[in-house]
Formats: C-alpha cells, sequence, structure tokens
C-alpha cells in the first residue's frame, strides 16, 4: 500500500509529461495533413539518394 | 487499345515493355504519341516513346535521379508538360517579390508556400519531395497532397528560381503562395481545438482511473489518506480540463451573459461549474462525495461533440471560401504590346489596369478584362457552375479566376484587386454571411426563453430533490442543464442555411442577404421584369411567309443580299437566319440604299427589290393588292415591282428552357408573372409563347412597383427575377429579388442575390435546393424541440445520468449538423 504514495503522484506528472509531447507534435504540424503520409509510407525510397536505378 | 489500356500501358513498364514495339502512347503523360511530336528516345536503360520533347526531358530528369518508382507507383499518368514554356523564373528571386511571400526564419533560412500544378496522385507528391530534397541548400520539403501545396525551407544561399526549376523539370508548376489570414487563422483554430480536446479526453482516462478503486473499495479496504490523495491527484488533473478544455463553454456563457440572451453555452458552462465547484470544496473539505470523473468526461463528450460539429461546419463553408483562393498568385505580363511579344511573370497584385497579358492554356487569367488576340475556350465554372468551357474571341470579357483551356490568348487587364469580379462576389457573399438571417434570428429567441425556463426548472429540481433526497439533487440538477441544453435547436437553422448558400453559390446563385434562401423558399410568386429577363434580347426570325412566286430559298438569298452591309438587329436576325438556312450567300446586291428606319433597297441580278416596313416595301410595287392582318409580330416585307415576295416575321427569341421554367414553376403551384415596359404586342406574345396568366405590358417603374404591393397585400410572397441594373427601385420592393448577371454587370446589382450563368432555367435548381432546406430546417427544428420535451421529464426524475446527458445532448447536436450536410451531397452531381 505504502507504494501508492509514490505511484499516485508519479501518475500525475506522468500524465503532464505525455501532455506536453502531444503538445509538441501538435506544433509540429503532425496533425495537419491526415491523408498524404499514408501514401508516403507506401513510397519512402530506401536506396541511398542519388544511386541511378539497375533495371 | 481503349483508353484504360492506354492508362495501364503508361503506368506499368512491365506493359510498356512487352509492347514497346506496338507502343502508341506517351511514356510519361498517358496521351497519344503518335504525330508530329511523336518520337522515340533511349531513356533509362530502353528505348520508350514520347508524345513531344517536353515529355521526353521530363522522364529524363525524374529517371536521371532514380526516380523511376514514380512511374510504378503512379495511379495516373502525368500532365504533360508545356512545351513553349519560356517563363522567367528569375523573377522570383528579386528580394522585393520575394518579400510578398518568404518567411524569414531566427536561423536565417527562408521559407515559403508554394501551389503545386499538376499534382494528379500520391506518388507526384512524393516526386516532388524527393526532388527537391536533393537539392543543395533545401533544408526540409512537406508537400500536402490535400491541398496541394508544398512548404519548403531553403538556404537564401540557394536562389528560389533552382528550387522552381526543378519542378519544372519533372513537369510540374510551382507558384508561390500567400496563404490567407483566414486560413492561417483556421489552421490555428483547428490546432487549438486538437489540444483543447486531448487534454480534456487525456485528463478523463486518468481521473476515471483514479475514481474506479474508490467506487469498487468495499468498507476498511481503503485508507482515508489513500482516497484523500485521489481526490487531490483527481482535482490536478481536473484544473487544465475545466480551466482551459472547458473554456468555449465558459466564454459563450459569458457572452450570453453579458447580453442577457440565454444560449446553448449557458446550461452546459453553469452545470461544469456547480459540478466542479462542489468537489473542490468536498476535496478540500475532506468531506461529501467528489465527481471530478463525470465532470471531465463530460467537458470532454462535449468538446468532441462541438470539436464534429467545427469540422462539419468548416465543410459546409467551404464553397464560400473556395471563392477567394481561385484568383492565381502570379501573371505573365507583356513587357511591350503590341510591338514585342515579350514577358515577365509578376505577381497578380502588380497587374495595373491596362496592362496585356498572356494567358496560356491550363492557367488562370489573372484579372478581369477583355480578348485583344487569339481565341480559345474558357472554363469558367467557378462562377457559373457551368461545366462546359465558354468560347472566347476578341473583344470577350474574361473572369479573372477562370481557366484558360485550349490555346493561349492575350488580354488587356481592365479591372484589377477589389474591384474585379471576383472580389465582389466574395464581399457580396461575405456580406450575406456577416448578416443576421431572421430565421436564426427567431430560433435565437425561442432559444433564449427555453433557456430561461430549463434555469427555472433545474432550481425547481435542486429544491424538490433536496427534501426527496438530498445527496442526489446536485447531480440530478447538473444533468438537466446539461441533457436540456437546446445546442440543437439553437444550430438547427444556421447550420442549414449556411450549407444551402455554400451549396448554391457553389453553382453560380450568390445571395448577397442573409434573407435568400429562407424567403425563396416562402415564394409564392414569381415576378419577370422585364422580358429581357426570359428572351435572349435580340430579335429573330420566327417564319417566313412567301406571297410570290419566288422559291423560299431564293428570297432568303435575296433578302440576307440586301441586309449584309447592315448592323440593324433585324437586318442580322435575317443574315443569321439566311446562313443557317442555306449555309451560304446565295446572291449579291448591287447599288444598296439605305432609308433608316424604314428598310433597304437594292438589285439582285436585275431586279429591283425593296425589304423593310410593309410601307416602305409595297411603295416600290405598282399594284398594292396585299391585305395585310393586324399581326403582334414585327414583320420585315421584301418586294419586286410586281409585288409582295415574302414577309419575314421576327420576334424575340426566348431563353433556352425559358418554356420549360415557366411549366416547372406552375406545376410547383407558384403564380408567375410578367411586368414589361414593352408594346403591348410584344409582350402578349412572350406571355402567350410561355404560358405565363399574368402579364402587364408598357409598364412604368411605379406601376411594377404598385403591382407587387399588390400582390403582398393579398399576402403573398415575391419573389423578383430582374436583371439588376437599372430596376433596382421595384427589385427592392419585392421580399426578395434576383438578378441575372451577365458579369459585368454583378457590382452594380442591387439585387438580394445574382444567377451569374444568366439562364432563368436554373433558377428552378435554385429553388428545389431553397426547397429542401426549408425542409431539413423542419426536420431540425422538430427534431430539437422533441428531443428536448422528452427529456427533461426524464433529466427531472433523475433517470439520466450526468454523462448519459452530456452523450445525448452532443449527439443530438451532430445529427442536427449532419441532416444539413446533407444539402451539399443530394444533387452534387452537376
Amino acid at each position: 500500500m505504502d507504494a501508492l504514495y509514490l505511484l499516485i503522484p508519479l501518475s500525475v506528472v506522468l500524465v503532464f509529461v505525455i501532455a506536453v509531447v502531444f503538445w509538441h507534435a501538435l506544433r509540429g504540424g503532425q496533425f495537419d495533413d491526415l491523408e498524404g503520409p499514408a501514401f508516403k509510407i507506401l513510397l519512402d525510397d530506401d536506396r541511398p539518394s542519388g544511386q541511378s536505378t539497375p533495371r | 487499345m481503349n483508353e484504360k489500356e492506354q492508362l495501364l500501358s503508361a503506368a506499368l513498364p512491365e506493359v510498356a515493355e512487352r509492347d514497346a514495339e506496338l507502343d502508341s502512347v506517351c511514356f510519361h503523360c498517358g496521351l497519344p504519341a503518335e504525330g508530329a511530336g511523336g518520337r522515340r528516345a533511349f531513356v533509362g536503360g530502353q528505348w520508350r516513346t514520347f508524345c513531344c520533347p517536353g515529355c521526353e526531358a521530363v522522364a529524363l530528369a525524374i529517371l536521371d535521379q532514380g526516380l523511376d518508382d514514380y512511374y510504378r507507383l503512379r495511379t495516373a499518368p502525368a500532365e504533360r508538360p508545356d512545351e513553349a514554356d519560356g517563363e522567367l523564373l528569375s523573377v522570383y528571386d528579386d528580394p522585393t517579390f520575394q518579400s510578398t511571400f518568404v518567411r524569414r526564419n531566427e536561423d536565417g533560412s527562408c521559407e515559403a508556400s508554394l501551389l503545386l500544378e499538376g499534382v494528379r496522385c500520391a506518388a507526384c507528391v512524393w516526386l516532388v519531395e524527393e526532388t527537391l530534397k536533393r537539392i543543395d541548400g533545401v533544408q526540409a520539403v512537406d508537400v500536402n497532397y490535400v491541398t496541394r501545396r508544398a512548404q519548403v525551407r531553403w538556404n537564401p544561399d540557394t536562389p528560389l528560381s533552382r528550387v522552381l526549376q526543378r519542378i519544372r523539370a519533372i513537369g510540374y508548376r510551382a507558384h508561390p503562395y500567400q496563404p490567407d489570414r483566414a486560413e492561417l487563422l483556421r489552421k490555428a483554430e483547428h490546432r487549438q481545438w486538437l489540444w483543447r480536446l486531448f487534454v480534456a479526453g487525456f485528463g478523463m482516462m486518468q481521473v476515471m482511473m483514479y475514481a474506479i478503486p474508490v467506487y469498487v473499495a468495499t468498507d476498511g479496504t481503503m485508507t482515508q489518506d489513500i482516497e484523500q490523495m485521489m481526490r487531490w491527484a483527481s482535482m490536478l488533473l481536473t484544473i487544465p480540463v475545466v480551466g482551459y478544455s472547458a473554456q468555449p463553454f465558459f466564454r459563450g456563457a459569458w457572452r450570453e451573459w453579458r447580453l442577457r440572451r440565454f444560449g446553448m453555452d449557458f446550461p452546459v458552462a453553469l452545470g461544469i461549474a456547480v459540478g466542479f465547484g462542489a468537489s473542490v470544496w468536498a476535496t478540500l473539505t475532506a468531506s461529501g462525495d467528489v465527481y471530478f470523473d463525470t465532470v471531465t468526461m463530460f467537458v470532454a463528450v462535449l468538446l468532441l461533440g462541438r470539436y464534429l460539429e467545427l469540422l462539419a461546419r468548416v465543410k459546409v463553408s467551404d464553397a464560400l471560401s473556395y471563392l477567394g483562393w481561385l484568383t492565381p498568385a502570379t501573371g505573365e505580363r507583356l513587357l511591350d504590346y503590341p510591338r514585342s511579344r515579350e514577358t515577365e511573370r509578376i505577381a497578380v497584385a502588380n497587374f495595373a489596369v491596362g496592362d496585356y497579358a498572356l494567358v496560356k492554356p491550363g492557367e488562370a487569367v489573372p484579372a478581369d478584362g477583355t480578348v485583344v488576340e487569339g481565341a480559345s475556350e474558357v472554363n469558367e465554372s467557378m462562377l457559373t457552375g457551368e461545366s462546359l468551357p465558354v468560347v472566347k474571341t476578341a473583344g470577350s470579357a474574361l473572369v479573372g479566376g477562370s481557366i484558360n483551356v485550349t490555346s493561349p490568348m492575350i488580354m488587356r487587364i481592365d479591372r484589377v484587386g477589389t474591384d474585379t469580379m471576383l472580389s465582389s462576389i466574395v464581399r457580396l457573399v461575405e456580406r450575406a454571411a456577416a448578416e443576421r438571417q431572421p430565421l436564426a434570428e427567431l430560433a435565437d429567441r425561442y432559444a433564449h426563453r427555453f433557456v430561461t425556463l430549463i434555469l427555472v426548472v433545474a432550481a425547481a429540481t435542486a429544491v424538490g430533490w433536496s427534501f426527496v433526497d438530498p445527496e442526489r439533487a446536485l447531480w440530478i440538477t447538473v444533468s438537466v442543464l446539461v441533457a436540456t441544453c437546446p445546442c440543437a435547436l439553437s444550430l438547427a437553422t444556421p447550420v442549414a442555411l449556411t450549407a444551402a448558400t455554400g451549396e448554391l453559390a457553389r453553382r453560380g446563385f450568390v445571395a448577397t442577404r442573409g434573407h435568400v434562401v429562407e424567403t425563396l423558399a416562402r415564394a409564392t410568386d414569381v415576378v419577370f421584369d422585364k422580358t429581357g429577363t426570359l428572351t435572349e434580347g435580340e430579335p429573330r426570325v420566327l417564319d417566313v411567309r412567301m406571297h410570290g412566286a419566288l422559291s423560299r430559298e431564293r428570297a432568303v438569298a435575296i433578302a440576307a443580299a440586301l441586309e449584309a452591309g447592315s448592323e440593324h438587329p433585324i437586318a442580322r436576325a435575317i443574315v443569321r437566319y439566311a446562313e443557317e438556312e442555306l449555309g451560304q450567300a446565295g446572291a449579291v446586291a448591287v447599288e444598296v440604299v439605305n432609308t433608316p428606319g424604314e428598310g433597304v433597297e437594292g438589285t439582285v441580278e436585275g431586279e429591283r427589290y425593296r425589304l423593310g416596313r410593309f410601307r416602305y416595301a409595297e411603295a416600290l410595287a405598282a399594284a398594292q393588292a396585299l391585305r395585310r392582318d393586324a399581326s403582334m409580330h414585327t414583320e420585315a416585307w421584301l418586294y419586286d415591282r410586281r409585288g409582295p415576295v415574302a414577309c419575314f416575321v421576327l420576334g424575340d427569341a426566348l431563353k433556352p428552357q425559358a418554356r420549360e421554367l415557366i411549366e416547372a414553376l406552375r406545376a410547383a403551384g407558384k403564380r408567375v408573372h410578367l411586368l414589361s415596359g414593352d408594346g403591348e404586342g410584344a409582350v402578349r406574345e412572350v406571355a402567350q409563347r410561355l404560358g405565363i396568366e399574368y402579364a402587364r405590358a408598357e409598364a412604368t417603374p411605379e406601376e411594377k412597383g404598385e403591382y407587387v404591393r399588390a400582390l403582398q397585400r393579398e399576402g403573398r410572397v415575391v419573389a423578383m427575377v430582374g436583371d439588376g441594373v437599372n430596376d433596382a427601385p421595384v427589385l427592392a420592393q419585392a421580399d426578395v429579388s434576383i438578378a441575372m448577371a451577365s458579369g459585368a454587370t454583378l457590382s452594380q446589382a442591387h439585387a438580394d442575390a445574382v444567377l451569374l450563368s444568366g439562364k432563368p432555367y436554373d433558377l428552378l435548381r435554385v429553388l428545389a435546393l431553397t426547397e429542401k432546406s426549408r425542409r431539413i430546417i423542419r426536420q431540425n427544428l422538430a427534431w430539437g424541440f422533441g428531443y428536448n420535451l422528452l427529456v427533461i421529464p426524464a433529466a427531472v426524475a433523475g433517470l439520466v445520468s450526468p454523462w448519459l446527458a452530456a452523450l445525448g445532448m452532443s449527439a443530438s447536436s451532430l445529427l442536427v449538423v449532419a441532416n444539413a450536410l446533407r444539402l451539399r451531397r443530394g444533387q452534387a452531381g452537376k
């Protein structure tokens, strides 16, 4: 039971930490375009840039 | 190959390879590659077919960068690049020009938004991003697929023209774009709402965690100080939820309180405040019960409802705001027309009246003006809702923002900036949006009374329950406050009206006053002011009656020959009729003498003829034998020396589908009137042809006004249709007035609404939509009242828990908004 005296305040702190993280994501514009990234992930280029395509 | 196969083989290199020998479509753009420009080139390690050097260059640029995934992944063929595109990109490096659209960041880098043309699918987005990232000095690129805008950050040492050049090289066009304030605001607002929602939702979840142990703990299993600690933790997390997330409710409530006019925010804010206050008191004094979980949930659910509603409303107002960003960012100015053809690309704002501009196919017309050279088709759908392009030749008026479709044109700029048609439309629409809609006003007044009633009921509930069950009294009161909030009632009307106004604007019907939609829906009488609203306004040959021995074709040819040189409307009508009937000129007239107001006389193949008024024409003939019936049409008689040859019956041609319009209006139970200043005969004839029952000819503006007043005294609601320019007093008398505008007259139009296409038949669609919006408003109001009537007794009886109340209320307002959105979908086909 004693652990609760630590865990409950800790959980409150955690909530605020997560909130700050989300705030940063929001401010960085991660939620502005909710459609494009879904396509981009399919098209990510894994090859080093500049390398011409072998066919 | 059919079209689909063509697209496929263009999109899939495998297919293209297999069919290499047979390939007839361009590897890059998918258009047929036959003809003059067709070529084969060794690109990317194999032979491919291209339709033009432009496509070849673009494909080369893409493949050289190793970006051939683009061709594998794209879902639509690329746009064909402009071949003769000699645009000077260096203008974008000019610091003064840059200052209009480039932002300087603190770290010295530059940032700008670029509007991309030619983006067809997600692969395009990827291609542009990849290409730009590889330019030295470009620090970050982000292309938004939905808005087709690229956000680019670059090092100032790299000229912007190089960035634009690379985009051009892979077949797209980029224009700097200055997002307007409204859009920035909307973006900021959207972020703020998301943040509020997150705070509320996250707070709710965590507070719930603290609440559950207290609920499930049996006596003695939880010590007093642990429980107190949970309360404090809950309170700490609820403070931001109530203090920040619930702000919109409190602000709204404060506004309503100051105006002494209660709306939907007041009861909600009161409920939140009461619940929170009581819980804080219980925490501080370590007594009673806390309900932080209920309060946070409450805020979260209400916010979610409002957020979804906001999204829906943005959708609704889209149609209104889209007009604003139609104007292109730049245009091509001819430096020294007509002496030279040199052009420079300048910002649209820098165009001055009298400048000459070159408008290439696919580009937008930079400002209002007149075509001086070239002929093309122009798409004006954003103004008129008309999807077919309109033919423009030298002398035609062009509207800024319309898209040139087929071939290049040179235009003179006549109006710029706020004088343009697009600006005046936006201004008029904004004025309408800013005006209070009377119907919405009425709904608000009802909402006010309703809330006052709720406050009384809530107070009574509080007092009543404190005798029965003091423990529950507080929460039942809060439930009553929230569940019965008249959100749906307040939203019902304005949302539907806004949706309808936006949809109408999209179809070329611009309401300039707030009341247009609702009044039109109530209109019982449609009055056409002037015959010109229903007719083309120029005479046409309706019939040719033969009197002599000559053939009909011969008579028409002779008449056309006599009138060939004349600019008189009747002469033009006869010439046009001859062209339509015969195709080519069949005769030549010599010694033509024109007697103004009477007619023409001339010789055709040795024979003397007269064409014109009856008295004038018959004077040529020796015998005056013909008895003439009085006619209500205009007639032009053709005589030779022996007597009458033919009689051309002319009349004002009806606008397309004018008849169908009148029939449909009458079928819809509306009375149709025609008031005209024209002569009795002409008016009666038009009325008869259209089937209009009530027609008044030779009416002065005063008489027209009196006519409308008389109708209104009978309790009829009058919608008046005119040209809106010189009939303002009459239009003002009507309950709602519509002007059939032809472009240039828009800014002077004094009507409540303007039909941009100028086609009367489009009124039908307008009326259908207003009727539909009225139906939807009724449904919404019925739902709002019905829901509240049902829920009040339940809440007072304590059957509705606070969270259920919040859920029910949010769902009910969302339903109302969704219902209004049906106005947009429905008949969106056209």
